[in-house]
This record gives structure tokens, sequence and C-alpha cells, in this order.
């Protein structure tokens, strides 16, 4: 079973990296852009057939390693 | 004083350590690899500066789950001091011995250069020593070394005492000034400044001889 993982940072928690690729937009002529957050995507594969358990899983995973939950946000995504 | 250096993949300020320590106690620390489970009987462990597994995810991210953590969770509950200084202060918050993360410098900048530190609370095991130093100068050398946390544990560390250094000029954007954290049982320090880089005068100061001598001290007199 496939599954996608976004982890963004917190609203509140200040993204400097996020502000860097705003600045070089604006830069390059775009205008108008505002609140750019830069994160992280993860793709990964489970044994795992049952998708609330691959889902509980990777819930873990993300809980003890993928993410840390003092600075970030996860979205799981199980595909079929 | 039973000394150990924690050696990472990358760990590039292990042997500065072991040079201050072996200063500081007149004996080598052991130097024990990432990957042991068990640790022998020791005073103070040292999380030393540099990187760690890349630094692959996250600062210090990979370093808090290796093998020898466990063991070092059990050493920190059992009242042994811990000392991280720079990768190793991101491996104790990402382990969740310290609380709150290391980001990204608010510049983006790698920043790295000599800084003064406020030495906001005499009254830790580490820094009794210092008791005549209200500022002290440590070199900083890092790209993650913006603390942040929620504003009540920010609260709650300035509250218990619990911030230790501050920087009297912020070079990386870290929530109050904050340089270095100590957990609320006063056993587990981090610092994002490296004192083991200035224990001789040809290395452009001493102020790290009386940190690590203190650390020696009050260990002898406890």
């Amino acid at each position: 079973m496939k599954a996608k993982i976004h982890i963004t940072l917190k609203a509140g928690v200040l993204d400097p990296q996020g502000k860097a690729i705003e600045g070089a937009l604006t830069g390059l002529g775009f205008t108008g852009i505002g609140n750019v957050r830069q994160g992280k995507f993860i793709e990964l594969e489970v044994s795992e057939s049952d998708p609330a358990k691959a889902r509980s899983q990777i819930e873990e995973m993300c809980q003890k390693l993928l993410a840390n939950p003092v600075m970030e946000n996860y979205e799981i995504e199980v595909l079929g | 004083m039973k000394t150990a250096i924690i050696v990472f993949p990358a760990s590039n300020c292990d042997r500065d350590a072991a040079m201050a320590i072996e200063q500081a106690t007149g004996s080598k620390p052991a130097m024990i690899w990432h990957g042991e489970t068990s640790l022998p009987d020791l005073d103070l462990i040292i999380l030393p500066g540099g990187f760690s597994y890349g630094d692959y995810l996250r600062s210090g991210a990979m370093a808090a789950r290796s093998p020898v953590m466990a063991a070092i969770k059990q050493k920190a509950e059992a009242g042994v001091k811990i000392l991280g200084i720079c990768n190793g202060f991101q491996i104790l918050t990402e382990s969740g011995l310290l609380p709150g993360a290391l980001m990204r410098n608010s510049g983006l900048d790698f920043v790295c250069g000599m800084e003064t530190l406020q030495t906001a609370n005499h009254d830790t095991a580490f820094t009794k020593a210092l008791a005549n130093k209200p500022y002290v100068k440590f070199p900083v050398a890092h790209h993650d070394g913006n603390y942040t946390a929620d504003e009540e544990t920010l609260n709650r560390l300035e509250g218990e005492g619990r911030i230790v250094f501050r920087y009297v000029t912020n070079p990386n954007g870290s929530a109050r000034n904050i340089a270095g954290i100590i957990n609320e049982r006063g056993n587990v320090l981090g610092l994002m400044p490296h004192p083991e880089r200035v224990i001789a005068n040809h290395l452009g100061g001493t102020d790290g001889v009386g940190f690590f001598k203190g650390i020696v001290e009050m260990g002898n007199t406890k």
C-alpha cells in the first residue's frame, strides 16, 4: 500500500525559507504572492493491505520520527 | 569524574570536547560510538557538535533515534549529567530530553563567529562555577539554532530559570534570545554555542576552560 505524507510548519511558526522563496518570486516579477510556506513530502510503501491499519502505522511513524510535533503538522494520504 | 563523549557519524567537535574534558579532569573521556546500546558507569555524557547522519529530515532527528539514545535516556533519568553542544542540543530536543525545537536560523545564513552570552542562571550544576562571570564568550557555528517552543513552554522555561544562556545580540532569531536551556531536574543542558572551542588562547579564547572545570568541580562536590 502506498502513502503520501505532507509535512508542513504549524501556523504561527516563522518559516524563513518560505519567506526567502517569496522574496525570490517577487524578485522574478511575480506579483500578489503571499504566505509562502515550505514543507516536506514523503512517499512510502507499507506491506499492510488494510487502509485503516496502514494509516495508523504511518501515523505512529509521523509521531515518532517523520514530523516534529513541536513545530510541524502532517497529513497522511493512503493510496489504494 | 567519569566522562564519555558520544560519537555519531559526522560528529566533528567530539575531539575538541575530548580535549576540553582532558584539560578539566586530567583524564581522557571514553569515546562511545552511537551504535552502542549500553553505557558504562558515568558522571557526565557529552553529545558533541558537528552533524549526525547528514542531519537528514531535521537536524539531530536521526541521531535522536540511534541505538545509544535509549541508554542515554536511562542515564538522564538516573541523574547523570548530559551536556549537548550545538548538534548535541538539537539531538536533545529531538529526543525529547529537552523541550522545544531548533529551526533554521531566521536570517537563513549559517552563522559563525564569537558571541557574548549572558549566564542567565548561575544556580545549576553546569554554571555554579561561573558565578563571578555574568557574561561568557563562546563561538557559534550553526544553521539551525533558532530555538522555538510554544509560549507556554517559553514562559515556563523563563519562570523556572531554565534559560541558562542568552545571546546578548541574537544571531539566529532564537525565541527570548535563548542560547542554552536546562531540563526540569537540572541535569541535562543543551546549548548552541561551543565552549569546547575556547579552551586556549591560541584558539581565540579561554572562557570554555572555566565552564568545563566548573562542571567537573560541581560533579566532584556533589
